[in-house]
């Protein structure tokens, strides 16, 4: 038989808990974040296939910038190598991500070897640079089970090495495949535009290293860059537009055929 | 209602007021929301800044080369290679000269033929950049025995 005095002292004990955790984790600011200023950066970047030539001075200049493993076959950035044949067949390749360029006609198709093509059968081919998209809504971000990566307020898509749990979500989600695990730090690792250079006034070191100017990093916030001018006026796409990502590195003689 | 039906119910009160106090001082004071949504910026705000403090290896200044190596600069300013930065070819630089004292350089013809294998490709630069092919070319010679990568004329062969 429950007394009325009982019952007092059970409802106060049972409310306790969950305002004492009420106030230890407060929902309001979990969901309604504080007015933060309007940030008047949002890096964005523009690769211009046309005038790649396939040395992989970028992939090489990041791995060093970025401290990625030089021999181990990951890297934050790549370039890819499609030759189109006369017959329609599609032939792609990046051996080690295009670390030492392309130094031969051979095309790298790993367990299955070297695939000769012929001069006179190549229909189109051409190279196109790859790196982390800093999608506007970034899949990687949204599958992180303890928030270890975010998208900062300029628009850049950050691993927190310290809050990283390993877990490889944001690897599984993300549709360009940018994302590895890092051998050493042991975390998930994807390009992020050179954070450190590009906050400093710098450009990131792919596109210092690209003496063709096949890469430009820019703030789309700013009508007078000119990369902000190239998006404006010129032809541009963007890699799987249809899943939704809303990808932020914008391409300039793009194909079909590019994946 | 017996004492018994409540002591389990005690335990886990317990249990959820151990974790939340576990949880108040292991998660660091900037952990929370911070940008636009919960979706994007549930993150701990010092790693911005830990990411701003990575340390930049490469200057990709040639001015910075200029005045102790004012005959390479002059001469590669000459040539079609001013495109390229010296760390390309030298590597990052860092605190040159004093960290690392010296810049090692790769002579092998692998850093010539990133670019100089002639690859027959229409739809890229790549076609217009004098090429040559690695197996017919005098495969065993260093390219620097008979071109000045700072001024790669052929009339000039060093």
């Amino acid at each position: 038989m429950i007394t009325r005095r009982d019952l007092i002292k059970v409802s106060i004990a049972g409310a306790a808990v969950p305002l004492a955790s009420a106030k230890i984790i407060s929902a309001a600011d979990t969901l309604f974040p504080e007015r933060f200023e309007k940030q008047n950066i949002r890096w964005v970047f523009i690769v211009d296939t046309k005038k790649c030539v396939g040395c992989g001075m970028c992939v090489k200049a990041c791995k060093d910038e970025n401290e990625v493993p030089y021999d181990a076959n990951i890297t934050r950035t790549w370039v890819e190598r499609y030759v189109l044949t006369k017959d329609g067949q599609v032939f792609a390749d990046s051996p080690k991500g295009a670390r030492d360029g392309f130094t031969g006609k051979k095309i790298d198709r790993g367990e299955k070897g070297f695939h000769d093509i012929k001069d006179e059968e190549i229909q189109k081919a051409f190279f196109v640079p790859k790196l982390c998209n800093q999608c506007e809504s970034p899949p990687c971000v949204q599958v992180c089970p303890v928030g270890a990566t975010y998208k900062t307020e300029d628009g850049v898509v950050l691993v927190d090495r310290k809050w990283c749990i390993g877990c490889g979500y944001c690897i599984m989600a993300c549709p360009y495949g940018v994302r590895f695990f890092h051998p050493v730090h042991r975390v998930a690792e994807k390009c992020n535009f050179c954070y450190h250079r590009i906050t400093k006034g710098m450009k990131t070191a792919c596109v210092e290293a690209c003496p063709f100017d096949a890469r430009m990093i820019g703030n789309i916030k700013d009508p007078d860059d000119p990369v902000t001018k190239i998006i404006q006026n010129e032809r541009i796409a963007v890699l799987k537009e249809e899943y939704g990502t809303n990808p932020q590195v914008y391409y300039l003689g793009m194909s079909k055929e590019v994946r | 209602m017996k004492n018994y039906v409540f002591r389990p119910l005690y335990v886990i009160i317990g249990l959820v007021i151990a974790v939340l106090i576990f949880r108040e001082f292991y998660v660091p004071k900037d952990f929370g929301t911070h940008g636009e949504s919960y979706m994007y910026g549930w993150h701990r705000k010092g790693n911005e800044e830990e990411w701003k403090a990575f340390k930049v290896k490469y200057r990709f200044d040639n001015e910075y080369c200029k005045d102790c190596h004012s005959d390479k600069y002059e001469s590669l300013m000459q040539a079609p290679h001013a495109i390229i930065k010296c760390e390309n070819c030298h590597g990052p630089a860092l605190d040159h000269p004093s960290d690392p004292p010296k810049l090692v350089v790769d002579k092998g013809r692998g850093l010539c033929l990133r670019c100089h294998s002639s690859l027959p490709y229409p739809q890229s630069d790549r076609i217009n950049i004098r090429g040559i092919d690695p197996d017919k070319h005098n495969p065993d010679m260093e390219c620097s025995m008979c071109h000045n990568p700072h001024k790669p004329s052929l009339e000039g062969l060093k």
